[in-house]
């Protein structure tokens, strides 16, 4: 790791003015992938901005139909959460299948839908629920926030405060793990809210997480796995590497999205 | 150099750190503690886990700077004098390790477990809690059944 300067802002306007000061700098939330990219010296802030002290941003909210998660959540803490369980049972049952017990003890929800890894999690439930992203600075819809392979459309310094998701009526995610690393080789969201379907796929996708529209309008006529029998995902598009070629992923994407049809509740 | 105060094993500690000093290195190259232990560096194997304030980490992946003021109990801290812990002597009764460096992880990520799914601990619980604890040596057959025996152990101490 190369050295780095270290602060331990007490406010969100504290952090958000050093992250302006430091333009090299980091911002440290749980630390379970910056810190081991830091150990590849795959990057090398000037300066770490640990967030661990802002007790305002860690909370649960449901009002009015929406589930509101304050960015330094921890994974653990949405998968035990009653709250989410009984208005998302989707989004709970998806943290707790993030990495195992020690990376859920740590590791944030702000901290994994800022780093946008083409096979995290968080990312598919955003997208198919609709959430919307809260920083210092606005609030930003899902689908103009997931912007390209660990790209997203914060700005320099800009800080997520909460992540707020619409409770659907049903959801339901499926995750194909890569057994060694524990992150998603497919998973598929899926839900339903009225008359509208979102269909979110993550661990696939050459540019990260997208929505399979086709799937969307199969589903939305007839919400049913039955429905998705003879649509099928292309490969065009789909990551080839050493655990899964296009072809494979594309085909799970098709076998993940029925079984999530299928548990959705 | 920058200082952190923690308290390990129920010690108040202080140390000079580096900004990058991670709590693994604090552990074992500032105080000596060398119980905790280094598989991989790479996030992946658990045999680094300790507890910060209760929660079983990793501890290869938590910079020493963000633990000031936090309570750090590792492998060192279980037992009471000469006498183990349950979850360790269980792990000696069943013969749950074989060279022992995945041992401090699996014990001190045993032992949360224990505090969050309680005593009775059926096989797949404890297989699908260890997914963070990697061992070259049992198969994981007796580190399961020792977990299972410690969990119990651990309920009829209480
Ligand atoms: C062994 C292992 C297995 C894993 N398995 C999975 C898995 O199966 N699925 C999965 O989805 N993830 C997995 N992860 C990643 C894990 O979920 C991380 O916790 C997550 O990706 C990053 O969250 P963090 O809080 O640790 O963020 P950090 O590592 O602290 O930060 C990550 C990035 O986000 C930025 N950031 C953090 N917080 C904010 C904020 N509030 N506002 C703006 N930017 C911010 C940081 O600057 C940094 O660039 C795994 C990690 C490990 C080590
Ligand atoms: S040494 Fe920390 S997880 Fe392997
Ligand atoms: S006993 Fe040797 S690695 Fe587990």
């Amino acid at each position: 790791m190369y050295a780095f300067n270290y602060h331990k802002p007490a406010t969100v306007a504290e952090a958000a003015t050093l992250a302006g000061k430091h333009a090299d700098g980091k911002l440290l939330a749980g630390g379970m992938t910056l810190l081991p990219t830091m150990k590849q010296r795959l990057a090398s802030p000037s300066d770490i901005i640990d967030l661990s002290k802002l007790g305002d941003l860690r909370g649960i909210e449901v009002k009015d139909g929406v589930v509101t998660i304050k960015a330094l959540t921890r994974h653990v803490t949405v998968a035990n959460s009653a709250e989410v369980k009984k208005a998302i049972p989707a989004l709970a049952e998806l943290a707790g299948m993030i990495g195992d017990p020690a990376v859920r003890n740590r590791g944030t929800i702000g901290g994994s839908v800022a780093n946008n890894d083409p096979a995290a999690d968080y990312p598919a439930a955003c997208l198919a629920l609709g959430a919307t992203i809260h920083t210092n600075k606005r609030s930003i819809p899902a689908d103009d926030f997931f912007v390209g392979l660990f790209e997203t459309a914060l700005g320099e310094g800009e800080i997520i405060t909460s992540i707020s998701f619409p409770v659907p009526d049903k959801a339901n995610y499926q995750k194909f793990r890569n057994p060694a690393s524990r992150y998603a080789i497919v998973g598929v969201f899926v839900a339903k809210k009225g008359a509208d379907v979102s269909v979110a796929v993550t661990g696939a996708g050459d540019s990260g997480v997208f929505r399979q529209k086709d799937f969307e309008a199969a589903l939305k006529s007839n919400f049913s796995a039955a429905a998705l029998d003879g649509k099928s995902q292309s490969a065009a598009g789909l990551n080839s590497d050493i655990h899964a070629d296009a072809e494979y992923r594309a085909h799970l994407i098709g076998v993940m999205a029925k079984r999530a049809v299928a548990a959705a509740k | 150099m920058p200082t952190v105060s923690m308290t390990v094993n129920g010690k108040p500690v202080t140390g000079e750190v580096d900004s990058r000093t991670l709590l693994v290195q604090f552990l074992r190259e500032t105080l000596r503690m060398t119980g905790t232990h280094v598989g991989c560096d790479t996030s992946q194997c658990g045999c680094c886990v300790v507890h910060i304030d209760g929660d079983a980490v990793k501890s290869c992946t938590t910079l020493a700077l963000s633990c000031e003021g936090a309570k750090v109990t590792t492998i060192e801290g279980l037992a009471n004098g000469d006498q183990l812990h349950p979850m360790q002597e269980a792990f000696r009764e069943n013969h749950g390790l074989q060279c022992g460096f995945c041992t401090p992880g699996m014990i001190m990520t045993a032992v949360e477990l224990v505090g969050r799914k309680g005593h009775n601990l059926d096989e797949k619980t404890i297989r699908e809690e260890l997914e963070g604890n990697l061992c070259r040596c049992t198969g994981y057959h007796n580190i399961v059944k020792a977990i299972a025996a410690g969990a119990q152990a651990m309920g009829a101490k209480a």
